[in-house]
């Protein structure tokens, strides 16, 4: 199992990843043999096992949906790297026509 | 003998009967933390000015005859993957390098309410992920008892802080081992405990489905009295059932008498070293002196977990680094130019390191169209498997007992160039993981000067068994009181 070039730019691309070359290269040979080790699950017969997701056994935790005031947003919000008037600040994402 | 060398009991007993005030404990801390952290570099940031005043307000409180909790003015070492109000929090990511959270994790407010005392963030592998420290963003934390070696991983410079008396007690996250190995590599004890007992909000999240969130002591009774104040239902994170917390500290003062102890031949492999082997061998005799039945059992399942894992954890990881966007909070590249998608992958790209970003790539690509099935799905069975081998073991046993890791602490960039090498070190706590069980290790031995511990595991959340039996062997041994030599 090889992971190509291609490949792993590929899963950057989704990832949000920007790498270097000389990462793509190096992720291309761990990942294959991580992936290579992987493989001894494959045999093993799991066609009648329930997976586990999680172990609690808790399901649908719900409170009242109800306004409940944090008391710090306006802390929270000057966490972000630029913000103004209590929002987050970003780029223009659409262009003017 | 200077404060910061005794335990949280000793600490306690001594501020009640008034023979020190906690602001001397805390000095205490301090210096030897400006003795020694140049060499062991276990902390990131202090806590110092603030820590001082707090234990100068807790003084005046006992000297009002208020009646005081165990933890209070105790100062703790706190793993800097909590976030801690007004304290910079950095998951040891470049990522976070300068995030001051305006909030407490849950664990750190419900012993901050206690009283407890805060000396500083420790080092980790960057956001836990790794078994060593050397993936932490800024510098690699040294093992105490010989500087050239790791201290375990990732809550390394927990265990490395509290070894080397930094610090009364400590907190850390295990997800996969990451408060196991390097409690038995650094030499103290530490608990691992059942998935949902402690609250992970305001925990720097990695695996969702496994992280949880433990005390390090220098006794198994510190431990006792730490987990009750932590333990317990928490609003804020839906998965901490409604489960009673046990009064530990009574119950680990009953004798094991009749206890019955497994021994899993899956955990003595080819390969492990023959010290290891030996200290758990010799810590089950012990037990079965001390009136325990050792019986042997099997683990059939216990080769498939490492895989399934570096499965599940790189795929949980990949969701949760989604929230680093440069956005939010955190480092954030960007001039007038970028548009949103440049400062995505700029911030990424310069903010997170190699094994971060391994895992991403892994956890992207196993969630990717058409492999679900074949790697999470397959995964999440295989843990199914490994979770009910451990219950037909705990009908048959109260307590299992094994070796934490498969060698004593290595040297500092042995391992490092190969993650696959790395992963395996994780094949002995990473099971108790999958199945969310409770884990507790213990100092039991030495190999070449450095120190070998024990891994008890027990039930989903029976803690009190594994402490019992952590502390009726400490009662009997004197592992646990050695200390390094930091030369």
């Amino acid at each position: 199992m090889k992971l190509s070039i291609q490949e792993v730019e590929h899963i950057a691309e989704l990832a949000r990843l920007r790498l270097t070359e000389a990462e793509k290269e190096k992720y291309s040979e761990q990942l294959s043999n991580i992936l290579g080790y992987f493989e001894k699950l494959q045999s093993v017969d799991t066609s009648n096992v329930e997976p586990t997701s999680q172990v609690t056994g808790l399901t649908n935790i719900m409170r009242e949906d109800a306004v409940i005031e944090s008391g710090i947003s306006d802390e929270l919000v000057a966490c972000s790297p630029e913000h103004s008037d209590g929002y987050v600040k970003i780029p223009k994402i659409f262009e003017n026509k | 003998m200077k404060l910061n060398e005794l335990t949280l009991i000793e600490s306690f007993e001594g501020l009640r009967d008034k023979k020190f005030s906690s602001f001397e404990i805390t000095k205490d801390c301090f210096d030897q933390i400006k003795k020694f952290d140049d060499k062991v570099k276990a902390y990131i940031t202090l806590n110092e000015d603030d820590a001082l005043a707090r234990a100068k307000e807790i003084d005046q409180k006992i000297k009002s005859g208020e009646s005081i909790s165990p933890l209070a003015g105790i100062p703790m070492i706190v793993k800097d993957l909590f976030c801690t109000t007004g304290l910079k929090t950095t998951g040891a990511s470049k990522i976070l390098e300068n995030y001051i959270p305006p909030f407490d994790a849950t664990a750190v407010a419900k012993l901050k309410n206690e009283g407890a005392i805060i000396l500083g963030k420790v080092n980790c592998d960057e956001f836990a992920m790794g078994g060593s420290t050397e993936n932490s963003g800024f510098f690699p934390t040294h093992n105490p008892w010989d500087l050239e070696r790791v201290p375990g991983g990732s809550s390394g410079g927990s265990a490395a802080a509290l070894s080397a008396d930094m610090g009364i007690y400590a907190l850390g996250t295990d997800t996969g081992g990451s408060i196991r190995e390097p409690a038995s590599f650094c030499g103290i004890s530490g608990l691992k405990v059942s998935y949902g007992r402690v609250s992970r909000y305001g925990v720097l999240a990695m695996t969702s489905s496994l992280d949880t969130i433990g005390p390090f002591g220098k006794t198994v009774e510190d431990i006792a009295v730490i987990l009750k104040y932590m333990a317990g239902r928490d609003e804020k994170d839906s998965t901490t059932p409604d489960a009673p917390v046990d009064n530990y500290s009574e119950e680990i003062k009953k004798d094991i008498k009749g206890l019955k102890v497994g021994l899993p031949k899956e955990y003595f492999v080819d390969g492990m070293d023959e010290s290891v082997r030996e200290v758990v061998l010799g810590a089950a005799k012990k037990l079965e002196e001390m009136g325990a039945e050792v019986i042997d059992i099997n683990l059939p399942h216990t080769d498939l977990a490492v895989a399934a894992y570096y499965i599940i954890c790189p795929c949980e990881v990949s969701s949760n680094m989604a929230r680093f966007d440069g956005i939010k909070y955190g480092f954030s590249q960007r001039d007038k130019n970028k548009d949103l998608l440049d400062i995505y992958l700029d911030s990424r790209a310069n903010g997170f390191g190699a094994e971060v970003k391994r895992r991403i790539m892994i956890g992207t690509y196993a969630l990717s169209a058409g492999y679900y099935d074949a790697y999470y799905k397959k995964a999440m069975q295989i843990r199914t498997l490994v979770r009910q081998d451990f219950d037909e073991a705990f009908k048959e046993v109260d307590v299992i007992l094994t070796p934490v890791a498969p060698t004593p602490a290595y040297k500092l960039g042995e391992k490092i160039g190969d993650p696959l090498k790395m992963y395996l070190e994780d094949v002995f706590t990473i099971p108790a993981s999958l199945a969310g069980i409770c884990g507790l290790v213990v100092p039991a031995g030495f190999s070449n000067d450095l120190p070998v511990g024990i891994q008890l595991l027990g039930k989903r959340f029976d803690e009190k068994t594994i402490l019992r039996t952590g502390h009726q062997y400490q009662l009997v041994t004197d592992w646990h009181k050695k200390k390094p030599l930091i030369k």
